[in-house]
């Protein structure tokens, strides 16, 4: 059985396509998947996210709860801010990848992927409960699943500042000018209380709006009649676009790029694992990390392009002189860039931008080039 | 879902999305143009890229001919009739996105003298099979 977020029956009026995604019923694309991904690029796209997870962690020991469960630091973040962090599994193989947010010094919101909340919930409460019997004893942190009941909305672009603006968010409020990338502040828009988040996975300046579901369907509303007060063409924006999006900005996809297959540090994350290995006195675990720090891993995530049409899509093998190299984890072609863009696990020495290698695209060798990430970057 | 265009009646379909321009009876011994429905390239996506027969080539109905590329995905082209190709469609080498604004027209993908006839159904039939 699918579940439906709260916006399920306004995308049915729209006309939405669907397609599963973790267990969700969810809008593939409303009309044309490259329109909406141009109208994040040129103006803006508003998103129901509501399929991901909120997991709020609460307690005067909330923070280093966090600092023991997941790869990243806590405990040290200043209220009112986001971090990306990673929860891995005994072996160091990735469980999610999240972002998290600090709401008060005892308090925080932490967002894992749909298909991954169950088993991030799981492993935080697991946790949890190892940390208050072995660690600190009698620590206060609790852990609370929110999913079912919170909304999320995405709004991307560079007009999307203005979108909020005209739907009224500054009115006795905060600046948003003065709100920075990954970071959060409450907002009150008609009545109902939101946490806005400057947030997002397009590679746009853009907003997520965290909210109780009684109240999506009219903030979805109330965005899209301020959006008709802004220059350009807002659209409502599927799931095509937004993989497509965050693609061309050279970020990783749980499924795609990340697995528990996979360690933090095939996935670029090395720094961030050696530090929190180094600083933290207790972290959940710690020795599979220092193994895997001990040694480079043979296969790094990479960016390859190509200026032909033909593009390289998930499982296809990368080759040079005829050799295996690696292996495609996401492609299409880039509807900003107009030629194939793709990520790819790579051997590492071969990851060196500009390296010329392989694709084999359904039984036939095509040419593609070793390139930076992200593919593209927006204008500041 | 958004409105599709509609299914030209006098055409012929196979089961995996390709149309023939004809009824079922006048399809062998004549020049027959071949495309794929709305209903496959909808589900395909925006069309990218589209790898046709060359004229001249022999093709098989219900053997592959070609390959549709989309923004998402990339599907196999099979073709409805047996015979020899006469002509492409140079126009949706330089805009692919024909094939989706444009299906059942300037979207047609190849030509061919056609000597035998694949597993088809008429347009009634298609409908049915895909709930149009």
């Amino acid at each position: 059985m699918t579940k439906h977020t709260p916006l399920h029956d306004v995308h049915a009026r729209l006309g939405a396509s669907f397609t599963d995604f973790g267990g969700w019923d969810m809008p593939l694309k409303y009309g044309s998947e490259l329109a909406e991904h141009r109208a994040v690029r040129e103006a803006a796209g508003i998103f129901d996210l509501s399929h991901m997870g909120e997991v709020r962690v609460t307690g005067s020991d909330a923070g280093a709860l966090l600092d023991y469960a997941l790869v990243a630091k806590y405990s040290s973040m200043a209220v009112g801010k986001a971090k990306y962090g990673v929860l891995v599994d005994a072996a160091g193989g990735l469980v999610d990848d999240l972002i998290t947010y600090r709401i008060a010094d005892d308090e925080f919101l932490v967002v894992p992927n749909a298909s991954n909340t169950p088993a991030v919930v799981e492993a935080l409460e697991a946790r949890a409960e190892e940390f208050r019997t072995e660690i600190v004893p009698d620590a206060a942190a609790e852990v609370a699943d929110e999913s079912a009941d919170t909304a999320l909305i995405a709004v991307q672009g560079p007009q999307s500042q203005a979108i909020l603006e005209a739907a009224g968010a500054t009115e006795g409020g905060e600046p948003l000018d003065e709100l920075g990338y990954y970071a959060w502040q409450p907002l009150t828009l008609d009545g109902v209380e939101i946490m806005l988040a400057r947030t997002g996975y397009t590679g746009e300046d853009g907003f997520e709006l965290y909210l109780p579901n009684a109240s999506a369907e009219a903030i979805w509303e109330l965005l899209f009649s301020a959006a008709e007060k802004v220059d350009g063409e807002v659209l409502p924006c599927g799931l095509a676009a937004r993989d497509s999006l965050r693609l061309e900005a050279g970020m990783p996809l749980y499924g795609n790029e990340l697995s528990l297959e996979h360690s933090p540090l095939d996935a670029g994350l090395a720094r961030m694992v050696e530090l929190n290995v180094r600083n933290k006195e207790h972290l959940f675990a710690r020795e599979a990390l220092e193994g895997l720090l001990a040694q480079q891993p043979a296969r790094v995530l990479a960016g390859l392009t190509s200026q032909g049409r033909r593009a390289a899509r998930q499982g296809a093998t990368v080759l040079l002189d005829g050799e295996q190299i690696g292996e495609i984890t996401s492609g299409q072609p880039s509807p900003t860039l107009g030629h194939p863009i793709a990520l790819a696990y790579l051997d590492r020495e071969h990851t060196e931008p500009g390296t010329a290698v392989s694709v084999d695209i359904r039984g036939k060798s095509y040419d593609f080039t070793v390139a930076e990430l992200p593919f593209y970057r927006r204008e500041k | 879902m958004a409105e599709l265009p509609p299914l030209p009646q006098d055409f012929t379909y196979s089961k995996e999305h390709e149309w023939v321009n004809a009824k079922a009876d006048a399809i062998v011994g004549n020049t027959v143009r071949i495309g794929i429905t709305a209903v496959a390239a909808d589900a395909l996506g925006e069309v990218v890229f589209v790898d046709l027969p060359a004229v001249g080539d022999t093709v098989t109905a219900g053997e592959t001919c070609g390959e549709v590329e989309s923004t998402k995905s990339v599907s196999d082209l099979y073709c409805p009739v047996t015979g020899t190709v006469t002509a492409v469609n140079d126009n949706v080498d330089d805009n692919p996105g024909l094939l989706n604004s444009d299906p059942y027209g300037e979207g047609w993908l190849f030509e061919v003298d056609a000597t035998e006839l694949g597993e088809v159904m008429d347009a009634a039939g298609y409908a049915e099979a895909n709930h149009i």
